[in-house]
């Protein structure tokens, strides 16, 4: 198949189209509205189920119903958007139900901008919304990753009974890229024996989060525990990028690891000895994999487009063996790679202590400061 | 067998589970919830009925009715219908909404259910009070009515006045059916149960979101017995909130049940 030029939001739509969707539910928010656009005029020209909500608040609970028959549904927005919906995500994990969600992260926290960020790491990787448990995290960094992660998402959600998002940012749902989508396949036929449905003359199901005896909620948090170790085991996916001879391992995930790649192949061409690890599923985040890379290298460089907050991540599985520095950019701006380069430099020249480790975050500061960066609150700088 | 015993007048509807209740004496859930279930005999749609349980005392409505059923949250119950309704239009889906649930966190739901005419069917319980939580102050509450969240008696001044759900979605170009009666005595539940079957009979007809509202006690609340509670209902509830038809339409008017 000859490969189009499509714009990231509309391509993930049409890949989950593609994987069989059959209900979406959503709300506009910039920059993810696109998607909610294509899926109005493809879901009723298919015959499947679409409804603009009031609100995210009302969408979530639109999937978490179409959820329990055991169809194919998902939704998307943007960083405030999924805040709304973390209430909705905390009931689909407590019933069980599989789902897809889409986030395309823009700048914070409040209103914030439209533009690119990484923020929602810690609201999304580490759970959101209240209660005990984890949604599978998978995050892209073009837009062919995307679509070939958005049919993986729904086969992960109906194989463990959860929550799978695509974390993305603004900027991959916004750019257009030559891609190659999936076939068209049928939604799925055959209905999961626990799903909702009635006339089947099946046994009576009841599908809620609801468990009033702590003993017996306790149940379903331990089988919800089991279901996140076996992901653990078996989920954990990743790309490496000259990491076999790396002193330095830069590690970013989605558009910060694609931007850092550039400054990778940069330094490489400088004689520098650095590699790059991207993490594509954050959770179940490559714990173990990092390690290693850890005891194999003299330093490593994490780069996001927030504060940090995969950064705590890596330190965790480092356990404070290996220097750890980091690089980021936030509230909307995305980092050139030639920012990355220097630090790739920086930490070639004069190699980071284990010591310092903990104050990876007080010392990016501190450079950039000196860097200089921001704008005054009335116009550019 | 006995259905075929002559002298059996009153049996348990199939659609109604056989199971110890958990409400309070002499709450009237347990009326509404039989109303629900004799029309779901009648009509035969056991099978294909799926309830949308609400938060509030009818959190575990699940485990009364024989039907598959989904539990929402709070408010949130008209949007989980919709979904359910939209992947499976020929089921048949009706929440069961307290005061509480339908008229305070929950009104962005209930009015674009409605707006949108979602082909559901809604069973509102209006007994001016939170009940689950205790006897808080709800929406619904009337004016100068006791709760624990209003110890002096609710202040319209501070507090605002009570909802008329009815008459609000009655207006409403997506709905179909809006009525509001009453279980306080045994003439109001038969009128009631009339309105149910009604508004079960305009879903299956696709005419579009259908609501009765059930005025409602809550005895343990309210701190009164369950035949106070009752006189209670007709006394001072009633006048606040009038009975009667607020939207039936031509098709569904025409219809002898």
């Amino acid at each position: 198949m000859s490969k189009e030029l499509m714009k990231g939001n509309e391509a993930i739509a049409e890949a989950a189209i593609r994987a069989g969707v059959e209900a979406y539910f959503g709300y506009p928010i910039t920059p993810q509205t696109e998607l909610l656009e294509w899926m109005s005029k493809r879901m009723p020209e298919l015959g499947r189920a679409f409804v603009q909500a009031e609100s995210e608040v009302a969408a979530i609970n639109m999937v978490y119903g179409a959820a329990c028959t055991g169809k194919r549904v998902m939704t998307t927005s943007s960083s405030p958007g999924i805040s709304l919906m973390l209430e909705g995500l905390s009931y689909i994990a407590g019933t069980e139900v599989p789902v897809v969600i889409v986030d395309v992260m823009r700048g914070g926290p409040g209103l914030g901008n439209i533009a690119p960020s990484q923020g929602d790491y810690n609201q999304i990787v580490h759970g959101g919304g209240h209660g005990d448990y984890y949604p599978i995290v998978l995050a892209p960094s073009s837009i062919q990753e995307a679509i070939d992660l958005t049919a993986e998402a729904f086969e992960l959600a109906e194989k463990y009974r959860g929550i799978v998002f695509i974390l993305v940012d603004g900027s991959i749902g916004q750019m257009m890229e030559p891609v190659e989508l999936p076939p068209m396949r049928e939604p799925k036929k055959d209905i999961p024996e626990w799903a909702i449905g009635g006339g089947k003359g099946d046994e009576q199901r009841i599908l809620t989060s609801f468990y009033l005896q702590p003993e017996l909620e306790e149940t379903i948090n331990v089988r919800l525990l089991e279901r996140r170790l076996e992901i653990e085991a078996n989920e954990v996916r990743y790309k490496e990028f000259f990491v076999d001879d790396a002193e330095i391992v830069v590690i970013g995930f989605g558009t910060a690891g694609r931007v850092a790649y550039s400054a990778v192949r940069a330094a490489r061409a400088e004689g520098i000895p650095v590699g790059l690890f991207r993490p594509v599923s954050l959770n179940p985040f490559p714990t173990a994999k990092i390690r290693d890379l850890a005891d194999g290298a003299k330093s490593l460089l994490v780069v996001e487009m927030n504060s940090g907050q995969m950064l705590d991540d890596v330190r965790l599985a480092v356990s404070g063996e290996t220097p750890v520095e980091f690089y980021g950019r936030m509230g909307g701006v995305v980092p050139f790679p030639d920012e990355i380069l220097t630090e790739i430099r920086r930490m070639a020249g004069e190699p980071p202590k284990a010591a310092l480790n903990g104050q990876a975050r007080q010392q990016w500061l501190e450079r950039m400061k000196l860097q200089g960066y921001g704008a005054t609150e009335n116009g550019n700088n | 067998m006995a259905t075929t015993d002559p002298k059996l007048v009153y049996e348990r509807p199939e659609a109604l589970a056989d199971v110890v209740t958990h409400y309070c004496p002499g709450c009237t859930h347990g009326t509404a919830h039989r109303l629900i279930a004799e029309v779901l005999d009648e009509m035969k749609l056991l099978d294909k009925s799926i309830g949308v349980a609400s938060v509030g005392c009818s959190v575990f409505a699940y485990n009364y009715f024989n039907c598959d059923f989904v539990q929402a949250a709070h408010g949130r119950a008209p949007a989980m219908a919709t979904g359910v309704k939209r992947v499976l239009p020929n089921q048949t889906v009706f929440t069961y909404q307290g005061d509480g649930d339908l008229a305070s966190i929950g009104m962005g739901e209930i009015m674009h259910a409605a707006a949108r005419g979602e082909n559901i069917t809604v069973i509102f319980i209006n007994n001016a009070i939170y009940g689950m939580t205790g006897g808080q102050m709800a929406p619904t509450t009337l004016p100068g009515q006791k709760t624990t969240s209003s110890p002096l008696g609710r202040d319209v001044e501070m507090t605002g006045y009570p909802i008329r759900m009815a008459e609000i979605l009655a207006n409403m170009d997506g709905a179909s059916y809006i009525v509001r009666r009453s279980l306080h005595d045994p003439a109001h539940i038969r009128k009631a149960k009339k309105a149910v079957r009604l508004a079960f009979e305009a879903q299956e007809r696709g005419l579009g979101f259908s609501l009765v509202e059930l005025l409602s006690n809550c005895p343990t609340n309210w701190g009164m017995t369950p035949e106070e509670s009752l006189d209670w209902i007709s006394d001072h509830m009633v006048p606040t909130y009038p009975l009667g038809d607020f939207k039936v339409s031509t098709e569904l008017a025409k219809l002898k049940v």
